[in-house]
């Protein structure tokens, strides 16, 4: 086999991914009574970006054969918390912004803290560390209101150049800097490996322990970036406990439409965008075929079944029942 | 004595106890460079101890370690092979989803810019390969889709990829097939010339004859006698290694049944894929029939596809003359058909390890204990004590977990589950694969034992002294298809060589041409 095809199957998940949004992107705009106009694109970006944030920072953790249910929370938590401190003059809301990105650093460094120096289970865990973090921005906003800094808001809602939707530039962004390195860092190697055999991963001398920590912190960060750009859609902050909720459980979605493994080991935060963004296009096309929207979450958990069910395909060829239980 | 050089490595005094248990016991050894050094014991005497303790897996309760004559102590892995101490263990360390490239350079991968260089480190594991003789291997295969052996030869570049000083080979050739323990060979040979000073672990006497230099025996977690190779024959080492006398491993074997007996277990043109190959046998109640070959010619596969693992099976499988559909584990089980498969893999496949040794013995056995879904646990119990007579199991009670037993003890117990569902027919894949002489001998006279009350039992093992010492009739497969049939006398050790290499010696022409033809 040549070098390509290995790197093909390598990436299969993601590419997968890509496709089936794609298809259901296409479906949808051609559909939409406005057609395929950058209008369109752009509120469809903004929402999925939301979710792809999220995702992605689920994907750190669950690369490393764990879970992060306080994602959906600290994503609610920095959205009050931005409400109240990126507002002001340009250097006002920028300090803001780094106090937001820096309170995401450190709800994820306590995860892991706790994860791995209290050694606790990780759904544990970031159940009772995501209540915590819930109760801190009820505390912050016991009623919805607040305010964001305008220009930064428009700058990062609104087009590129008249057509690109700046909100997927910046989700680019962050796969640039933050996920492509990461990738191909030995923290990053060390991660996949730790999901893939923690036992193995010891023995071969491979900083287990760093590993898993900075896949927490870097949940918490990539989480933190999401509750900011919520504020920036939406110019204000809410504890809303079902946002909370309902992004923890799509974001695992999302991560498993995206081709990662839930075992740990294998899979892309590329492809958990791809599976966020489609998972966001099933709840548009819903609209577009004029569904009632109570047919939504049940429409989407058979999609999620049925992502699920073609990820197991392998099984029925599988000719050696041990294999199953590989 | 030649004056004394300071040696490579040396151990002084060293022990290590887990809870009361003392797993190595004021050991000292001794590793020069240039020398393969072999360490021979019994499972439990110590070995797996003193590896973990050399490299840095467990830190020893007290004695010391100098390297160079240096004092060293590791508290991790990576710190004994920063000192250049590096260990092929037994249970794989490769990572199931990244790929070989990725797995050889893992602890270490070569950087630019702060990130991993993909092309170097491409670089380093086809170097890696080249020198462990695999280079067949392409380096971005993910290791997951590799088969064991081959997995094995990525551990051993791994390890030669961080070019060390002191290699460890922990049973490293127990899963490869002959053809690369060839070309491993070659390697470690090669090695020893370079310098390196090699510690070789092994329970294959003929291994140990064709490499090592130096030998150093355990039992009981002490050192108890190192000897230049070729100083003591294998009596006086497996002597040394069970401190009791070497005799009467192998049970008598009982006169062949008549061949006008019909076959409690009979097999008739077996296929599966392109693994097996139109497969016949028959086996009598009372008798043990080996499989015998290299390992990897499609023995574990029609145990596999006799116990109904396998799918998409085509030929016959008649059990006491009657057709029998063997669709899943379980039917195979049932009463009717009554079969047992001791694994090859206690770990995975035979045990729970954090569960009891009562949960695990009558596991199998649940349906013949219990009534309407509840569990006789008057007769559970009774059961469970019988076995671990009936097998001398050596365990602190039926509720510890049964990981904390030795290997042997813990294969014993595999067996007992099986024997708990009284089973007529037996398949045995390689039950005593790294298990000590004494436990061997024990199981040998269990399976004698067994057929004499009646069972069929078909038992494939990867050592050629158990075929000829326990079995009245071996198939030799090859390729997946039955190379040569050897009854009574004919199993010889040079007969199952040849004909596992499906090469024909001089005078053995003709019968295996009969044999083939039959």
């Amino acid at each position: 086999m040549s070098d390509w095809r290995y790197r093909l199957s390598e990436h299969r998940g993601t590419l997968l991914a890509l496709a089936f949004f794609i298809l259901m992107f296409a479906i949808y705009a051609s559909n939409h009574p406005a057609g395929f106009t950058a209008n369109v694109v752009q509120t469809a970006a903004n929402k999925g970006a939301l979710l792809a944030l999220v995702a992605m920072a689920q994907t750190f953790v669950v690369l490393t054969a764990g879970i992060d249910l306080s994602v959906g929370m600290v994503f609610v938590l920095t959205n009050c918390l931005a409400s109240w401190i990126v507002v002001g003059s340009p250097a006002m809301a920028g300090l803001g912004v780094v106090g937001v990105l820096l309170t995401g650093l450190l709800c994820g460094a306590i995860n892991g803290a706790i994860v791995i120096y209290g050694r606790l289970q990780p759904i544990v865990t970031t159940i009772a560390t995501g209540a915590v973090y819930f109760g801190i921005a009820l505390a912050l906003r016991p009623v919805p209101g607040g305010d964001v800094n305008s220009d930064l808001a428009d700058a990062f809602t609104g087009r590129v150049l008249g057509v690109i939707p700046a909100s997927l530039v910046a989700l680019a962004a962050v796969v640039v800097v933050i996920w492509l390195p990461y990738r191909r860092s030995v923290i990053g190697r060390a991660a996949y490996a730790v999901g893939s055999s923690e036992l193995a991963a010891y023995m071969s001398g491979v900083p287990v322990q760093a590993a898993k920590f900075f896949a927490y912190v870097m949940s918490g960060l990539i989480a933190s970036m999401g509750g900011l750009f919520l504020t920036f859609i939406t110019a204000s902050g809410e504890a809303s406990a079902a946002n909370g909720g309902s992004y923890t459980l799509f974001s695992i979605a999302a991560v498993v439409l995206g081709g990662v493994s839930l075992f740990g080991g294998s899979g892309s935060a590329i492809g958990a965008i791809f599976g966020a963004l489609m998972f966001r296009t099933i709840g548009d096309l819903m609209f577009v075929f004029d569904f009632d929207p109570l047919w939504q979450p049940l429409f989407q958990g058979v999609v999620l079944l049925a992502a699920v069910c073609l990820g197991s395909v392998r099984l029925f060829q599988i000719r050696n029942r041990l294999d199953l239980f590989e | 004595m030649e004056p004394a050089a300071i040696p490579l490595f040396r151990m002084e005094g060293v022990s290590k106890r887990y809870g009361g248990v003392k797993a190595l016991e004021k050991a000292d050894l001794t590793v020069e460079a240039g020398k393969i050094h072999a360490i021979l014991g019994e499972n439990g005497a110590g070995k797996s101890t003193l590896i973990k303790v050399m490299s840095g897996v467990v830190e020893p309760n007290e004695g010391r370690m100098l390297l160079d004559g240096r004092e060293v102590k590791f508290a991790a892995p990576a710190a004994a092979n920063q000192a250049g101490i590096v260990c092929i263990f037994q249970e794989l360390s490769l990572i199931p989803d990244l790929s070989v490239a990725d797995n050889i350079s893992i602890s270490n991968p070569p950087k630019r810019f702060g990130l991993i260089d993909r092309r170097a480190q491409r670089r380093i594991a086809e170097e890696a390969l080249a020198k462990a003789g695999a280079e067949d291997l392409h380096p971005l295969t993910p290791v997951k889709d590799l088969p064991l052996s081959r997995r094995q030869m990525v551990e051993i570049a791994k390890a030669l990829a961080r070019n060390p000083r002191v290699l460890i080979l922990d049973e490293a050739t127990s899963a490869l097939t002959a053809a690369d323990v060839a070309k491993v060979f070659a390697v470690l040979k090669r090695l020893r010339a370079e310098g390196l000073a090699l510690l070789y672990i092994s329970h294959r006497m003929h291994e140990i004859a064709e490499l090592a230099d130096q030998c150093t025996v355990f039992r009981n977690g002490r050192n108890v006698a190192s000897y230049r190779a070729g100083e003591k024959s294998d009596n006086e080492v497996v002597e040394l290694m069970i401190g009791r006398e070497y005799s009467h491993v192998f049970p008598a074997k009982p006169p062949l049944a008549p061949s006008d007996r019909p076959p409690m277990l009979e097999v008739r043109n077996l296929s599966w894929s392109d693994r097996l190959k139109d497969i016949s046998l028959g086996v009598r109640a009372g008798e043990v029939v080996g499989l015998g070959g290299l390992d990897g010619q499609g023995q574990r596969e029609l145990l596999l596809a006799l116990f109904g693992v396998l799918r998409g099976v085509s030929g016959e499988i008649l059990v006491d003359g009657a057709p029998a559909s063997v669709s899943s584990p379980s039917a195979a089980k049932a009463r009717k058909i009554g079969m047992a498969l001791i694994p090859e893999d206690r770990k995975t496949e035979g045990l729970m390890l954090p569960m009891s040794v009562g949960v695990n013995l009558s596991f199998a056995a649940l349906d013949r204990i219990s009534s309407r879904g509840v569990i006789d646990r008057a007769r559970e119990r009774q059961l469970i004590d019988e076995m671990i007579e009936l097998l001398a199991i050596r365990t602190d009670g039926v509720d510890i977990p049964v990981g904390s037993l030795s290997g042997g003890n813990q294969q014993k117990v595999v067996i007992a589950k099986w024997l708990m569902v009284k089973p007529r027919i037996i398949l045995l894949n390689d039950p005593t694969r790294g298990i000590d002489v004494g436990t061997k001998a024990e199981i040998y006279q269990l399976l004698r034992k067994l057929a004499a009350t009646g069972a069929a039992i078909v038992f494939y093992s990867t050592d050629y002294d158990e075929l000829i010492g326990c079995c009245d009739r071996v198939l030799v497969l090859y390729d997946g298809a039955v190379k040569r049939v050897l009854v009574g006398d004919e199993i010889t050790e040079r007969a199952l060589i040849s004909s596992a290499l499906n090469i024909s010696t001089p005078g053995e022409g003709a019968d295996m041409a009969s044999a083939m033809s039959a």
